[in-house]
């Protein structure tokens, strides 16, 4: 493609009124030789929107905009694919941030003009990636959610493969008795409904069901995943589009809590073995056959508990109310005792609370349970009551633990992690997310043949949730979903509307493949990394730091791309010290040659120059909004917005210093427990990466404060001068950087 | 922004709500591949969760992620937005809906820029909504810098019109238009989704809190607000009555919720708000005081984890009981609490400067009247709708963002399946 540039520069906005344009024009016209260079005072209008779309028609196939935000007028500014856009910010980052008709600020904008050149002539137009896209949902798992994602998949006209591990499909509702109301007026118990959607799974002509069936392995990526499963000692291949985990849940290991009883007492048992006990009608102690009169409920037995399970299981306090109604139900002559911390029953299930409460016979105790006991035909439950602040002892027919749930997607070196812990006297907790990727499962689900593991990432406690609040379905692995209480302990109602938007995000992953886009966050992307394996050393950087798992390797530890499973964030690109991963509208090159755009005055004038790395989604915003308060900060920093901090190359801080800049600062976001960076690893990634070029720095007897590296979140924008501000401070006093002159 | 004559679509999508269940809703099924036409009924996109200074659990900032969504938007053409929207009728069955809406004016048209010029001119100040009535922008105002769509917007409530016409005479771009009119426009759309939203439970209903008669007793939006770096206070915790940094507060938790007087449900994300908003003031007023009263905790799944994170806080005092009355000291404006102490069963009455009243939700589309197959439940809430209509977030029940993104993200292929059946799905 032959570029054709035309430049357009926008007067608008106080633009005009604060910087000489012609003199920018200049920068266009006689430094880059533009031959299309147009001066409009209202850019955006009309006009100027004609005026650029005439000129389009007329072959300019590249476009620079000097005027707002790129954020801004979006809709305004749009091109055909085949057309090369860039945006140079004069408005939020010039002329509303710094003085105007000042020789810094003109400087200011001529440096972004010729920035957003440089980097125009090197970008050109997306080309999608291209493969036969096939576009059949795999849902692992038959419990709740699995055939939920499975029907609602195949009701919006997708074809389904569902593999159960298990001989039959319902998982854990089927083994309940009854459930708890779900509907308004949330009074009476419900049936569970699950025979009815098996037989809607099994009725259904697109949804094709395996049980007894395990995947054995999967490859490929999303739109082309190879998929063996194992079934009856017989291996099927499936080629699948996307998949759906929906593997659930464990039972906690009641064992453990032989503080509690179990195992010691036959009349201690589990709230899942109560429904076994309902089942059979009358409710008898397991001992003797008594039936029983009276029943102990103890809560969070293990939950909320370092000890055991650290977190809240949700729906636990449901489940005991519900168990006490089938004890009352049965035998109207029974008492029950509810020994609790906090009652949770969030939203309209109150009401059933409320409903439980008014049972004369059932009892609310808030406490903590020291000990069990059994003596005179019972067992005596000893609870420290905080309400009373005494302590009673509760005598019981039978004594159910309320016990909590595991997510299936444990690894099982976290639970090696935590026995070690537990023996060392360390907190479990800690231990646990030390070793949450271990790489170990005790019930693989995937058996992915990725570079980075078999399974998906975990968080802390197992559960391959994705840890944003807006985006809960984003995991680290492109086009696989998890759903239900495998990714959080929720209760069936949420599962059901869990599992529907996770077939939504499964048909969403293979419809945005199909067109080469990518999916969630840069889901207008059409680009892909394209790598000149000539010059590759197999250093294994990409295929170790991509946060997505995007690279497999052959045997020699050559990269081998799978481009739908990329989230184009250039993590890889950052990482790569060979600079071979490109892609067309950003790469190692174009940075370079916007950095090396920049006007360095010599050592005398006096005039710093520092470059700012700002996240484009986090930190570049902040700073506009800076800019729309018309908050001001030093003129001496230039900055380039980057996808993510993770993708900055350590060759640009090379290229930079030995440009003559006298200062690199990073902005990104936030990073650690609570990460924010929409690329999980980008930050931190770029953090570490930066500790190791300071120390580079020393060796060359370059001060290490000429790097900063930065966590801001989008609404800290008032922070953002005094961080520029405070920067050029400690250039001044580092003095300039002595590679200026040469 | 949409364009009324071409919608005209059986194969679109109509969401009603633009808060984040509504965004939700709209970017996933455009993504997906189909028409989306999002209605918003305030000027701006983001609803509730554009006026929270931040998320519980991680306290990162809402606008984040709105960023990301509203860059979706942007760079999606298959959706289309109108805010000041409403809706005023809807019929015919899935597959084939006939939508009314109403287009409340904005006064400025698309030539806006954003750059401010006519905030400087105007005369008229009215109480800014956003921020809970706490401060006050110009008739002429933009919502908050980061807002989408990004152009100013006029209350028609309080400016003077065409007789002042100041901003109209300094705007350099044409963009003010104190001529337009209310519009009517009919679309035709195959599904709807139904993202209405909450409002928070009308704290002035509960007579023994003193909220509306005593300054400095608040509400937990309000402090979101305060605590906002772009809010009424530029982010600091100070008493409404004297702007006196806070010293000692107390956060009272089911102000209205789980009460038969007032919402007889639980609002679901009320513990966890307090929990964050103790977590502003440890940040901000490290010396102060903090007493929370409560029922019970619910901080379900690994929310846990901030729960015990929080209590670790040592200026913080959790008290298990609910309080019975507010009392003022009319002469400093202070402020007494009065609760039973379940715990230490005994009356306790904790002396503070400021009350923040933990109050519930309830849902918006208890107010709109729309003649659709819609039933409700006791409180409002959506219970069951026709095939076609898909409630999506806290239409239905209360529930945090993070299970309301989810729940849109499954109305979005309820809605995407109806389309597909054309009508033949129910």
């Amino acid at each position: 493609m032959d570029k054709k540039l035309g430049v357009y520069i926008c007067g608008g906005c106080s633009i005009g009124d604060s910087l000489d344009l012609d003199k920018v024009s200049e920068v266009a016209t006689k430094e880059y030789k533009v031959e299309i260079c147009k001066t409009h005072p209202f850019l955006c209008g009309k006009e100027g929107a004609q005026l650029i779309a005439k000129d389009i028609e007329d072959g300019v196939n590249t476009v620079v905009i000097a005027a707002c935000s790129p954020r801004a007028q979006q809709e305004i500014f749009s091109y055909d694919s085949g057309v090369v856009l860039e945006r140079v910010n004069l408005r939020e980052h010039v002329v509303w941030s710094h003085t105007p008709q000042d020789e810094n600020t003109q400087m200011l904008a001529e440096d972004y003009l010729r920035m957003g050149l440089a980097k125009a002539q090197k970008v050109f137009p997306a080309e999608p990636y291209q493969e036969a896209i096939d576009k059949t949902i795999l849902v692992v798992g038959g419990g709740i959610s699995g055939m939920t994602s499975a029907v609602e998949a195949a009701k919006a006209g997708y074809e389904v493969c569902l593999v159960e591990k298990s001989p039959s499909l319902g998982g854990w509702m089927s083994k309940l008795y009854k459930q708890y109301p779900k509907h308004p007026p949330y009074q009476q118990l419900e049936d569970t409904g699950i025979e009815a959607k098996i037989k809607e799974v099994e009725g259904n002509p697109r949804i094709k069901v395996f049980t007894g069936a395990e995947i054995e392995k999967t490859s490929g990526a999303p739109g082309m995943f190879d998929v063996l499963v194992k079934q009856n000692g017989n291996q099927t291949s499936l080629r699948i589009g996307s998949i759906i985990q929906a593997t659930g849940f464990r039972p906690y290991e009641a064992n453990n809590l032989d503080h509690l009883g179990f195992g010691k007492y036959p009349d201690v048992i589990t709230n899942f073995q109560m429904e076994e006990l309902a089942q059979q009608g009358k409710i008898k102690r397991p001992s003797d056959g008594k039936e029983v009169e009276s029943v102990a409920f103890i809560q969070c037995a293990g939950q909320r508990d370092e000890n055991h399970l650290p977190y809240c299981s949700s729906f636990c306090c449901l489940t005991s109310l519900k168990q006490a109604l089938y004890v009352t139900e049965k035998n109207t002559d029974a008492s029950v005792y509810i020994l609790y911390k906090d009652i949770r029953t969030p939203a309209q299930y109150e009401d059933f609370y409320k409903r439980v409460q008014e049972e004369q016979a059932v009892f609310f105790t808030k406490g903590e349970v020291e000990g069990i006991s059994e003596g005179g035909g019972c067992l005596t439950v000893e609870v420290e009551d905080t309400l009373l602040g005494e302590k009673i002892g509760i005598n019981a027919d039978l004594v159910v633990l309320a016990v909590g749930i595991v997510p299936n997607s444990m690894p099982e070196e976290a639970k090696k992690a935590t026995a070690e812990a537990e023996s060392s006297g360390e907190k479990c907790e800690e231990a646990a997310e030390r070793a949450a990727d271990s790489g170990f499962y005790a019930s693989p689900a995937l058996q992915l043949k990725y570079r980075q593991g078999p399974e998906l990432p975990t968080l802390k406690y197992g559960f391959p949730d994705s840890h944003f609040i807006c985006f809960p379905y984003e995991t680290r692995r492109t086009g696989i979903y998890s759903t239900g209480c495998v990714r959080q302990p929720e209760d069936s109602a949420t599962c059901i509307d869990d599992a529907t938007g996770a077939a939504l995000k499964a048909i969403q992953c293979v419809e945005q493949s199909s067109k080469g886009m990518a999916v969630h966050p840069r889901t207008w992307d059409q680009t892909y990394p394209d790598l000149f394996m000539q010059r590759c050393t197999q250093c294994k950087r990409c295929t170790e730091e991509c946060p997505f798992g995007m690279y497999d390797e052959d045997e020699k530890f050559n990269p081998l791309p799978n481009p739908t499973r990329c989230r184009r964030c250039a993590i890889c690109m950052g990482s790569c010290p060979e600079r071979i991963i490109s892609f067309k509208d950003y790469s190692v090159d174009i940075i370079s040659s916007m950095l090396k755009a920049v006007e360095v005055p010599e050592e005398d004038e006096e005039k710093p120059r520092v470059i700012a790395f700002l996240c484009e989604n986090d930190a570049y915003p902040a700073l506009d909004v800076a800019g729309i308060n018309r908050l001001t900060y030093n003129p001496y920093v230039r900055v380039i917005p980057v996808r993510c901090l993770g993708s900055i190359n350590i060759v640009w801080i090379a290229d930079a210093l030995s440009k003559g800049i006298d200062g690199i600062i990073m902005i990104g976001c936030n990073y650690g427990d609570d990460y924010q960076c929409h690329f999980i690893k980008g930050s931190e990634l770029a953090n570490y990466r930066m500790e190791k070029v300071q120390e580079t720095l020393q060796r060359l007897v370059l001060e290490s404060e000429r790097i900063e590296v930065w966590q801001l979140s989008i609404s800290e924008y008032d922070k953002l001068p005094k961080i520029f501000d405070d920067f050029l401070e400690t250039i001044e006093r580092v003095g300039p950087n002595p590679y200026k002159d040469f | 922004m949409g364009n009324v004559e071409s919608i005209n679509s059986p194969n679109s999508i109509l969401v009603v709500g633009g808060g984040i269940s509504g965004i939700t809703a709209a970017v996933e099924a455009a993504e997906v591949g189909y028409e989306v036409i999002l209605l918003e009924k305030s000027p701006y996109l983001g609803g509730r969760v554009a006026r929270m200074n931040q998320y519980f659990p991680k306290l990162c900032a809402p606008y984040c992620g709105l960023e990301i969504n509203f860059r979706r938007i942007k760079t999606n053409p298959r959706i289309k937005v109108f805010t000041l929207a409403e809706i005023e009728n809807i019929s015919g069955k899935e597959g084939d809906y006939d939508v009314t809406v109403k287009l409340t004016p904005r006064m400025v048209n698309d030539n806006c820029t954003a750059c401010g010029k006519c905030v400087e001119v105007c005369p008229v100040e009215r109480l800014n909504d956003l921020n809970y009535g706490m401060d006050k922008t110009k008739a002429i105002y933009a919502p908050n810098p980061l807002s989408f769509p990004t152009n100013y917007v006029i209350d028609t409530e309080v400016c003077t019109g065409a007789e002042c016409s100041k901003c109209v005479s300094v705007c350099p771009y044409e963009a003010i238009d104190l001529s337009m009119t209310t519009e009517s426009v009919h679309m035709k759309v195959g599904s709807v989704v139904m993202a209405t939203g909450w409002k928070p439970y009308d704290a002035t209903k509960l007579d023994n809190l003193g909220y509306g008669k005593y300054p400095n007793v608040i509400t937990n939006v309000m402090m979101e607000r305060m605590a906002a770096t772009d809010g009424p206070t530029q982010g600091k915790i100070v008493r409404p009555s004297d702007g006196k940094e806070v010293k000692s507060i107390a956060f009272v938790q089911c102000a209205g919720s789980r009460d038969v007087n007032h919402l007889p449900y639980c609002s679901a994300v009320c513990c966890l708000g307090s929990l964050k908003q103790v977590t502003y003031i440890q940040e901000k007023n490290p010396d102060a005081k903090v007493f929370l009263f409560y029922i019970d905790i619910r901080a379900t799944g690994y929310l846990e984890d901030f729960y015990r994170k929080v209590q670790g806080y040592e200026n913080l005092s959790l008290i298990k009981g609910k309080v019975a009355k507010i009392k003022e000291d009319p002469q400093t404006k202070d402020l007494t609490v009065e609760a039973e102490d379940v715990a230490q069963g005994k009356k306790v009455s904790e002396p503070v400067e400021m009350v923040v009243l933990a109050t519930g939700l309830v849902p918006s589309i208890a107010d709109i009247k729309i003649a659709a197959d819609i039933t409700y439940d006791d409180y409002g809430f959506i219970a069951s709708q026709p095939p076609g209509i898909y409630a999506a977030g806290c239409s239905k029940r209360p529930a945090d963002v993070s299970n309301s993104v989810m729940d849109a993200t499954g109305a979005a292929l309820k809605a995407i399946q109806s389309v597909v059946a054309g009508g033949q799905n129910g």
